[in-house]
């Protein structure tokens, strides 16, 4: 009897290995619990939830968002890894996984949580506000080397994502990180407010957060922190291409499951998650937030965390952020 | 014309007679506030078509915000922060014997502190808006130590105890990660305090549990001192409601412009609204005295305030995409959804939503009227349910309220501890309102401060700069200064204390 099961497994091994769907025949039965990091309203929770009905809608069992906040994500991120492996709790984590072991808040790694699939990548950009002097990244590169600690950004918390783009790119083009200063601010509206009302000569959050505003002509995209144009504003110049270090951030979102989540469960949601994102009714989800639909598979992802968590390693300890665990 | 045809709409109409209904439900539950109520309503929005979205949105925010009072007055706690300010007054006015005509009077002046806010919206959006952006750290920072003073004006106790409650309030404030440099501070090692004490837990802690403390010791008939025990007639109290909210339309006519302007400000909203206005009223009042043991002029003032605030809260949302409290910033995913980006020219490029939506508003505030009269019939039914089984109802609506907060068992500690907390408090003569509204404000006044000074490198100068900021500096420079002046004058010459005529705005 033995010996049949242990043969058995080792067909699934080998079909495995020449056909992915022969082991991906996983579903859930009862409903499923995902972990959002972060509050109700944001970003990562709008595509979390998007992602919840159509999965709902594609398993036929509830897919239940819960917010657990907390920590900066850490508490998230912990709910997230430290669940049963057993598919019925999956997370949305996302690129705070590679930046706040760095900062010493907590030994939770990337290798701590199953990646599944990438969802978003929105990049940064940098924003002025309508009547600044700035009108290219390079203007404000030379003032800044000029005269370091004269101008002030926001986005986010000290150490957020958003910082360490501007940090990052600072860094890269050779001058002092903090030549600009990072002015903390509870995300990324509270800093377009502060822009708006005058208090800080630019804000780095990701291009789609500040649409609102650039649509309206009351901010200015000096610069977009990727490789590729945005599809809503073509025209924004890219990072890439205009600095010698050719610096490019973006932030993610991913559906990851528990560390040590099974194979069979991980290519199942896989599959699902691919199929979902090819659906028109994602594409028409992720036009309406003004984004492209990214998609990104296991392998991809997993690949993807593991280069950030070096790179913005080196951004942390560049900053003197770094701390040990 | 198409607008009236939109609104006329049954499914339409449906969907604020639902939410109306839902929104008193999360509104009147101890612990679930009217953000709640809009974050579990997103999922369904999913479904609908962009105008039922937001109206969904707007009708069960307003009646949250109103139930809020339900449990306010009839237990003595507040269903969501904003009934905070006045809960001693109408939970007075309950307890003796007109529990239902007070809520009725906190129905029509919602309601219609509601509508002067849609009035003020539709008018005026583009210009507030461009107002709001105004608002810069400096301006925050004063705006929310001019709001820590109302706490000097609201409370009846004297100037040490309430000073006493509110400084508890703010060390409360204090844990957590600092926004500034990301230091976690009296976290002692737990993940789950890195994000500070969520008022809403402080709320449930503070009020529910050391009302439910107060009624388990005073063992003669369980919370017989607490809960009103004598309900009026239904006709009549709506007739009194209606006569006493009439006398005071000068109130609500005063108080709601102030809670829509403070409702447009990034980061303030109703319950700021409704400690300003109240603060605001105790001042103006002939006979501030009798505020805080069962005075309607508060409870009118504060009341169609908040209400008026949520209208504010939109204008920013809409105009500049910014959320001006945390019920906008979920509609504001919600409209981008819709595909209703929010801009200055949402007015011609979504004209017809936009005033629609605005229509749905007033239509949500006046059926809000008869829902929320359903709700203060049903609610006011609970009276008569036996202590012994109220009690441990609510205790237990409050403890999942607590862990509806983070989704996690720790919320329930941090209830209980700060529960026994404020049943200690209560036996020193300390008043607990100053502590929330420390809680609420705490943060907001630190994070401003610490983004302040990091901007002006440690100057003290650039906090007077600015047009705004000067003259919310000296005018909070000036209130604490005159207050200080009043108080010495009472040390040097004992006797009736000179009032002083100045307000906050």
């Amino acid at each position: 009897m033995k010996k049949t099961a242990f043969a058995a497994v080792a067909i699934v091994a080998t079909a495995l290995s020449s056909t992915a769907f022969a082991a991906c025949e996983w579903k859930p039965e009862r409903p499923v619990t995902l972990i959002v990091p972060w509050g109700a309203g944001g970003t990562t929770d709008l595509n979390s939830r998007q992602m919840a009905t159509l999965l709902q809608q594609h398993f036929g069992v509830p897919f239940n968002v819960v917010n657990r906040t907390g920590g900066n994500g850490v508490t998230g991120h912990t709910a997230i890894s430290q669940s049963r492996p057993d598919g019925y709790t999956i997370g949305a984590a996302s690129v705070e996984i590679n930046t706040m072991h760095w900062f010493g808040l907590t030994p939770l790694t990337y290798t701590d949580i199953t990646p599944i699939a990438l969802i978003n990548q929105p990049a940064a950009s940098v924003l002025v506000a309508k009547d600044s002097e700035f009108q290219t990244i390079g203007q404000i590169l030379d003032h800044a080397r000029a005269n370091p600690g004269e101008l002030t950004a926001s986005g986010t918390s000290l150490g957020g994502i958003w910082h360490l783009a501007l940090a990052g790119m600072l860094n890269a083009e050779g001058l002092d990180p903090q030549a600009i200063r990072w002015v903390p601010s509870q995300g990324s509206a509270s800093a377009l407010q502060e822009l708006l009302a005058g208090g800080v000569d630019m804000v780095t959050p990701s291009l789609d957060e500040g649409k609102a505003l650039i649509d309206a002509g009351e901010v200015r995209a000096v610069s977009y922190m990727s490789d590729k144009p945005s599809e809503f504003a073509p025209d924004v110049p890219l990072t890439a291409t205009e600095l010698e270090s050719g610096w490019t951030l973006a932030a993610y979102t991913t559906i990851s499951g528990p560390a040590d989540l099974p194979e069979e469960i991980t290519c199942s949601y896989e599959a699902a998650i691919q199929d979902i994102v090819a659906s028109p009714e994602w594409a028409a989800f992720r036009q309406s937030l003004g984004a492209p639909v990214v998609w990104g598979d296991a392998a991809q992802l997993s690949a993807l965390m593991t280069s950030y968590d070096e790179s913005l390693g080196g951004t942390i300890k560049a900053i003197g952020m770094a701390k040990e665990q | 014309m198409d607008i009236l045809i939109s609104l006329s709409d049954p499914a339409l109409l449906l969907t604020i007679v639902v939410c109306t209904l839902y929104g008193s439900l999360i509104g009147a539950l101890p612990g679930l506030s009217a953000t709640m109520a809009v974050a579990l309503l997103v999922p369904f929005t999913f479904y609908m078509d962009p105008v039922q979205a937001i109206t969904a949105i707007v009708a069960t925010t307003s009646t949250a915000i109103f139930a809020g009072d339900i449990s306010g007055a009839l237990l003595r706690i507040p269903g969501t922060p904003a009934s905070a300010a006045y809960v001693a007054d109408s939970a007075t006015i309950a307890h003796n014997g007109r529990p239902r005509t007070v809520l009725f009077v906190d129905l029509f002046t919602s309601a219609a502190g509601g509508i002067i806010g849609v009035i003020v919206l539709s008018l005026a959006t583009p210009m507030l808006a461009r107002f709001a952006t105004n608002f810069s750290s400096y301006e925050m920072f004063w705006l929310a130590a001019l709001g820590l003073s109302c706490a000097v004006f609201v409370a009846g106790a004297s100037p040490p105890k309430t000073f006493a409650s509110l400084f508890i309030g703010l060390a409360i404030a204090c844990v957590g990660i600092d926004v500034a440099v990301g230091m976690p501070r009296y976290t002692f090692g737990f993940y789950d305090l890195f994000d500070g004490v969520d008022f809403i837990s402080a709320m449930i802690g503070f009020f529910a549990l050391t009302e439910l403390f107060r009624a388990a010791v005073e063992r003669d008939g369980i919370g017989k001192a607490v809960l009103p025990t004598v309900v009026e007639p239904v006709r009549r109290a709506i007739a009194d409601g209606w006569k006493i909210s009439c006398a005071h339309w000068k109130h609500v006519l005063r108080s709601s412009p102030v809670g829509v302007i403070i409702g447009v400000l990034p980061g303030a909203g109703s319950d700021v609204a409704a400690w300003v206005t109240y603060a605001l009223s105790r001042k103006l009042s002939k006979t501030p005295e009798k505020y805080g043991n069962g005075h309607m002029e508060g409870i009118i003032d504060a009341g169609s305030s908040n209400n008026a605030a949520v209208a504010g809260a939109w204008t920013p949302a809409l105009v500049f995409g910014i959320p001006g409290d945390s019920v906008t910033a979920i509609a504001i995913g919600v409209l981008m959804m819709k595909g209703l980006a929010p801009g200055p020219d949402i007015f011609e490029r979504s004209g017809d939503v936009v005033y629609t939506l605005f229509g749905a508003f007033l239509l949500s505030n006046v059926i809000m009227v008869f829902t929320g009269g359903i709700a203060i019939l049903l609610a006011s039914q609970l009276l008569r349910m036996p202590r012994r089984l109220l009690m441990p109802l609510i205790l237990g609506l409050s403890l999942i309220g607590g862990f509806a907060v983070m989704n996690s068992v720790f919320s329930i500690w941090i209830i209980i501890a700060l529960g026994v907390l404020g049943y200690l408090m209560i036996l020193g003569g300390i008043p607990i309102a100053p502590a929330i509204l420390g809680v609420v404000l705490g943060k907001t006044l630190e994070q401003n401060f610490m983004t302040s000074m990091i901007k002006s490198q440690g100057e003290f100068l650039p906090f007077f700069s600015r047009d705004i900021s000067m003259v919310l500096g000296v005018a909070t420079i000036l209130i604490w200064g005159l207050c200080l002046l009043q108080g010495v004058r009472t040390i040097i010459s004992p006797g009736p204390a000179s009032k002083n005529e100045e307000n906050p705005t």
